[in-house]
């Protein structure tokens, strides 16, 4: 696997600056038949962007506005800031808010930490190594919505899940009857943060181990020469490497579980206190269909995405400076 | 004298280090694969859950030696309740694949113009492209459920053929957009000197040369529209109901059922599984938006 982030090539950054540098100042210059047809490839693709996903939030902002009932159709009506006092004076709204807070730190931390270490096993050569690697990105080929059911019925089950049949079957081998927690009524939380750190993992894993493969293995030989132990050469020459790979894959990961609706929805329906954000905007504006409502919370998300995206951007930002000196 | 005393233990602790380093490194490699194994249990219990009858499915402690069978295979095709899972089997292919498709066309253009000649302020077209990412779907569901009905589009494919390519488009810009910047802009000057049109550019150089980016584009597009559960179970219906939602309308019924849902989530998981085993190193690049290569 040749594998590199495109940044980490040190020559033909200089030379690629310079030539950036001539291509902007040209496309600076440009006359404006020039630069339309410059443009003309962007703008199908932008266009239609813009108004299948942009254009929906700037419905949802009007709709948040009006008192909107489904159900009651003759209500309909101007509602002023009405739902948003609702909004910020929901206990529950409040509590998903918190949920999709925690839940998205545990499940991005933890996937980070534990495909770091994994990825780290995978960087040596071992027996088997590239059978570990294929076995290690399963989890993440499953469908979401597949995985989930698996969980919720063949895995936590009380009564014929696997991890409570595990336990049957070592407490048998001692002659003892073995505890049979309902592990989802029990620990609510943590089961559906389990599941999505058994699926985000081996993501977490793929792109640090690629991290990991583009470093530089002559500094690391040369640390070792000069009587560096394997925690120094790792603490001091890896690490900062790996930075990049860590922001990637932790502002991907953020992404894509702070919008998590398949495992809530499937494992726990929302129930327990794991209602998060994406799910409890579902269940306004689909079973209690109080659209005003479910526009209110859809916008105070996208306010409170936005403040998030524009850290993470600056982020990606970083990564991204060093890529277009090429 | 003083030289043989003095490396003779040198090379002794040389090679008990050596003999330590082998040993953990065992030590290591047998960690990583129990922790693999760990982590494909579940899918392995899937496999192996969905090939044993219903009664075997639902034991405490596992009847892991259990005599297999197709019986959930068969049950999840229908053959007693009657329903096929086909159409929505096909209508997740139909979903995934046009949209691709869709993505390819919209995003290698848009890619072109934000590398090979790029436009005035490109990065921060990249950046509006990233950010649409960031806002979570659901907040738009509404209107465009809203929109849908008024038109008339509801449980129909088309509507979420078109969701999942604004879904996945910002992701391929991303991606083409760093493939394409591999391409020597000195191949083109030269081609372009020799008197090479956009055309033949594209077709001789270009493509050949973003040929690994669109594959890596096109299998992540694939797996994430393949994967979508939220429009399609808010949007569809019966006609236009897909894969997922149809594992979800599943688990309704009493009694056993597991084995059927082991049956039901492999069916569905294949195309992912054999398209992200078969194109690994794609995956890597996909899921980094192209930053890995």
């Amino acid at each position: 696997m040749t594998s590199q982030l495109t940044a980490a090539q040190p020559a033909p950054v200089q030379a690629g600056r310079a030539r950036k540098g001539a291509r902007r100042s040209r496309a600076g210059k440009l006359p404006a038949r020039e630069r339309w047809i410059r443009r003309a490839p962007l703008l199908p693709g932008l266009i239609f962007l813009i108004i299948v996903t942009q254009l929906p939030f700037v419905a949802t902002l009007v709709i948040s506005f009006s008192r909107w009932n489904a159900l009651s159709p003759s209500h309909k009506g101007w509602a002023g800031f009405g739902n948003y006092r609702k909004v910020f004076s929901d206990p529950t709204l409040r509590a998903s808010v918190l949920f999709t807070i925690v839940m998205t730190a545990t499940v991005v931390l933890v996937s980070l930490l534990l495909g770091l270490v994994i990825a780290v096993l995978l960087d040596r050569a071992f027996f088997g190594r590239g059978i570990v690697r294929t076995l290690m990105i399963a989890p993440f080929l499953i469908v979401p919505v597949a995985a989930a059911l698996l969980f919720k019925h063949g895995i936590y089950n009380p009564s014929y899940g696997l991890l409570n049949g595990t336990l049957n079957a070592i407490w048998k081998l001692f002659g003892a009857h073995a505890p049979q927690p309902d592990w989802l009524t029990a620990h609510p939380k943590i089961m559906l943060e389990a599941e999505l750190i058994w699926q985000w993992t081996p993501f977490m894993m793929l792109i640090l181990l690629a991290g990991l493969q583009s470093r530089d293995r002559e500094v690391v030989e040369a640390a070792y020469v000069d009587g560096a132990s394997p925690w120094q050469a790792f603490r001091f020459i890896t690490l900062p490497h790996m930075r990049k790979y860590l922001e990637l894959g932790g502002l991907l990961g953020t992404i894509y579980i702070v919008q998590n609706f398949d495992s809530v929805f499937t494992i726990t329906s929302g129930g327990l206190g794991t209602a998060n954000l994406p799910y409890s905007i579902y269940q306004t504006f689909y079973s209690a269909h109080d659209y005003g409502l479910a526009s209110a919370q859809g916008v105070v998300v996208v306010v409170g995405s936005l403040i998030i995206a524009t850290f993470a951007l600056r982020v990606v930002s970083s990564l991204f400076r060093e890529e277009v000196g090429r | 004298m003083t030289t043989a005393v003095a490396s003779l233990p040198r090379s002794a602790r040389a090679g008990r280090a050596e003999g330590r380093r082998s040993h953990s490194g065992a030590v290591l490699g047998a960690l990583a694969w129990l922790i693999a194994i760990v982590f494909v249990v579940p899918v392995l219990w899937m496999i192996l859950t969905s090939f044993h009858s219903e009664s075997d499915a639902s034991t405490n402690p596992p009847s892991i030696g259990a005599p297999l069978t197709l019986a959930g295979y068969r049950d999840f095709f229908g053959s007693s309740t009657g329903t096929s899972p086909w159409p929505y089997l096909a209508n997740s292919a139909t979903a995934s694949i046009v949209s691709t498709i869709l993505v390819l066309l919209l995003a290698i253009p848009a890619a072109y113009a934000l590398s090979i000649r790029p436009v005035r302020k490109w990065t921060d077209v990249m950046f509006f492209f990233l950010s649409t990412k960031m806002l979570p779907p659901v907040a738009g569901l509404l209107p465009i459920f809203l929109f849908a009905q008024k038109v008339d589009m509801l449980d129909n494919i088309f509507l979420l053929i078109i969701l999942y390519t604004s879904m996945n488009l910002p992701i391929a810009v991303w991606m083409m957009r760093s493939f394409l910047a591999e391409v020597p802009p000195a191949i083109l000057e030269a081609a372009s000197i020799d008197g090479a049109g956009l055309l033949y550019q594209l077709r001789k150089i270009i493509v050949p040369i973003a040929m690994p980016g669109i594959a890596a584009t096109s299998l992540i597009c694939f797996i994430f529209s393949w994967n979508e559960l939220l429009f399609a179970r808010v949007l569809t219906g019966v006609m236009a109901q897909t894969g997922p939602v149809f594992l979800t309308s599943f688990v309704t019924s009493q009694g056993l059922f597991l084995a059927k849902v082991c049956a039901a989530a492999t069916i569905v998981s294949l195309p992912v599984l054999v398209a992200g085993f078969a194109a690994q190193d794609k995956l890597v690049q996909g899921l980094s938006l192209g930053a890995v290569k």
